[in-house]
This record gives structure tokens, C-alpha cells and sequence, in this order.
């Protein structure tokens, strides 16, 4: 059985789609994927779409998916690497995306899913110094 | 034919294809180069001998889906292409017919 390989780095998955997504290799990724956001408590899920060259409206359906999935495992999605071709035709198409980030490049993609953790973070501290009867 | 209207028309095949193997049983498509004037261009006809589509109408509105689809692959597709034909009857089949042109 095929599958893409989902690389850890830290608090983050990364996925590279390099191969052509069949229906089955789509389903299956979307399943590993919220799988190992569940498994390692990541806070983001980075997917690299720069070799794809076709994005129809299964696999738009299949991205949206993994992003709400992970962001109810409080993780971010955020897609890199999207070929001009590519957002023309979403476009398009009319595919929603919604909760779906994007970034050019991984670095960038990175970068977004750090600043989205480093703000959710900042708010669970403030929360936490609300309820410390010590601060009041 | 420039890489925006190749992936358009490709996009679009995918579409149908998935249709055509999802809701009618299969089926088959035929490709053909045509030329209008000075442009040329590439028309696709996908025909199934499946249930047919009871409203065409619907069908083609976005959001639409007797599946559990997102309903965008016929409203898409049309918006892909620059030439979109839908024929149906109940119980014998559908076919579609799409032109994506190199310069349009």
C-alpha cells in the first residue's frame, strides 16, 4: 500500500506531495495526518503542493478537510508552494479553503505556523494569570 | 496552449471524469483538437450510459450534491472552460461536452 511519507519537526508535520494523488492515497493521507496531529499533539500541519500541478476540487475537498480535522486537535494547516496555475484554477473553481492557510515557501509556511502558536500561546497565559489568586 | 489553460482544461477533465466514474457507472471520453477562425483549441466529450441527471438545473448550481461533494464540479467546470454543452436523460445516460481554446 502507497503512502506519503509525514515528516515530524518539532511541533510540526510536514508532508510533501511529490506524486500524483490518486483517490485512495488522498483518503489515506487525510487519515494518517489527523492521526499523527492526534498522536504527537502537533500544533501544525505544513503540506508543500509546489510539484502538484492539478488541484480539483476532490483534493481541495481532501486539503479543506485535513484543516478543519487538525484544527479541531488544535493544530494549524498551512499549504505551501501553491503554483500560480494552481490558484488561478481554485479560484475558479470555487473551492472555499476555509482555515486553510498559505504561505509561498516552507520557510515562510513555518514562520506563519510560529507566529499562529506564539499568539494562541500568549493568550493561554493570560488567561492563566486571570484565575493565579497570587497576581491579584 | 499557455499552462493556465492546460491546467484549466485539465482541472476540468478531472471533474468529469470523477463524475463520470462516480455517479455513471463510467464511461468514456473522446478528445478532439478543433479550430474556430484563427484559434484552435481542444473539445472533450464525456458520455456515460448511467441514471442521468433528473435537474440539470441544480446540478449546475454551486453547492449542489447528491453525493457528499462539494457540488462545485459542474459550476466549475463550466467556469473553466470557454465552451460548456450538459445533456441528460433519466435511465439512459449523460454527456458533456467541453472546449478550452488556446487563447481564450
Amino acid at each position: 500500500m502507497d503512502k506519503i511519507p509525514i515528516l515530524r519537526m518539532g511541533a510540526f508535520l510536514l508532508v510533501t506531495i511529490q506524486v500524483d494523488l490518486y483517490d485512495r492515497l488522498a483518503l489515506n493521507l487525510e487519515a494518517d495526518l489527523v492521526q499523527m496531529v492526534n498522536k504527537t499533539s502537533a500544533k501544525g500541519v505544513l503540506i508543500d503542493i509546489s510539484a502538484v500541478s492539478i488541484v480539483d476540487s476532490f483534493m481541495g475537498r481532501i486539503i479543506g478537510n485535513i484543516a478543519s480535522m487538525s484544527k479541531i486537535l488544535d493544530a494549524e494547516t498551512v499549504v505551501v508552494g501553491m503554483q500560480p496555475a494552481v490558484a488561478i484554477t481554485l479560484i475558479e473553481l470555487g473551492l472555499p479553503l476555509k482555515g486553510v492557510h498559505t504561505a509561498l515557501d516552507m520557510e515562510k509556511g513555518m514562520n506563519l505556523l510560529k507566529s499562529m502558536i506564539d499568539d494562541t500561546e500568549g493568550e493561554d497565559e493570560l488567561d492563566q494569570q486571570d484565575n493565579d489568586p497570587i497576581t491579584e | 496552449m499557455g499552462l493556465v489553460n492546460q491546467t484549466r482544461l485539465l482541472t476540468a477533465a478531472s471533474e468529469l471524469v470523477r463524475n463520470m466514474m462516480r455517479y455513471g457507472g463510467g464511461g468514456s471520453c473522446m478528445i478532439e483538437i478543433v479550430s474556430s477562425g484563427r484559434n484552435n483549441g481542444v473539445r472533450l466529450t464525456f458520455s456515460d450510459n448511467g441514471p442521468g441527471i433528473s435537474d440539470i438545473e441544480a446540478a449546475m448550481r454551486d453547492g449542489f450534491s447528491t453525493g457528499r461533494s462539494l457540488g462545485l464540479g459542474l459550476p466549475g467546470t463550466k467556469r473553466l472552460v470557454n465552451e460548456f454543452d450538459i445533456k441528460s436523460k433519466v435511465g439512459e445516460g449523460t454527456v458533456v461536452t467541453i472546449i478550452k481554446w488556446a487563447n481564450g
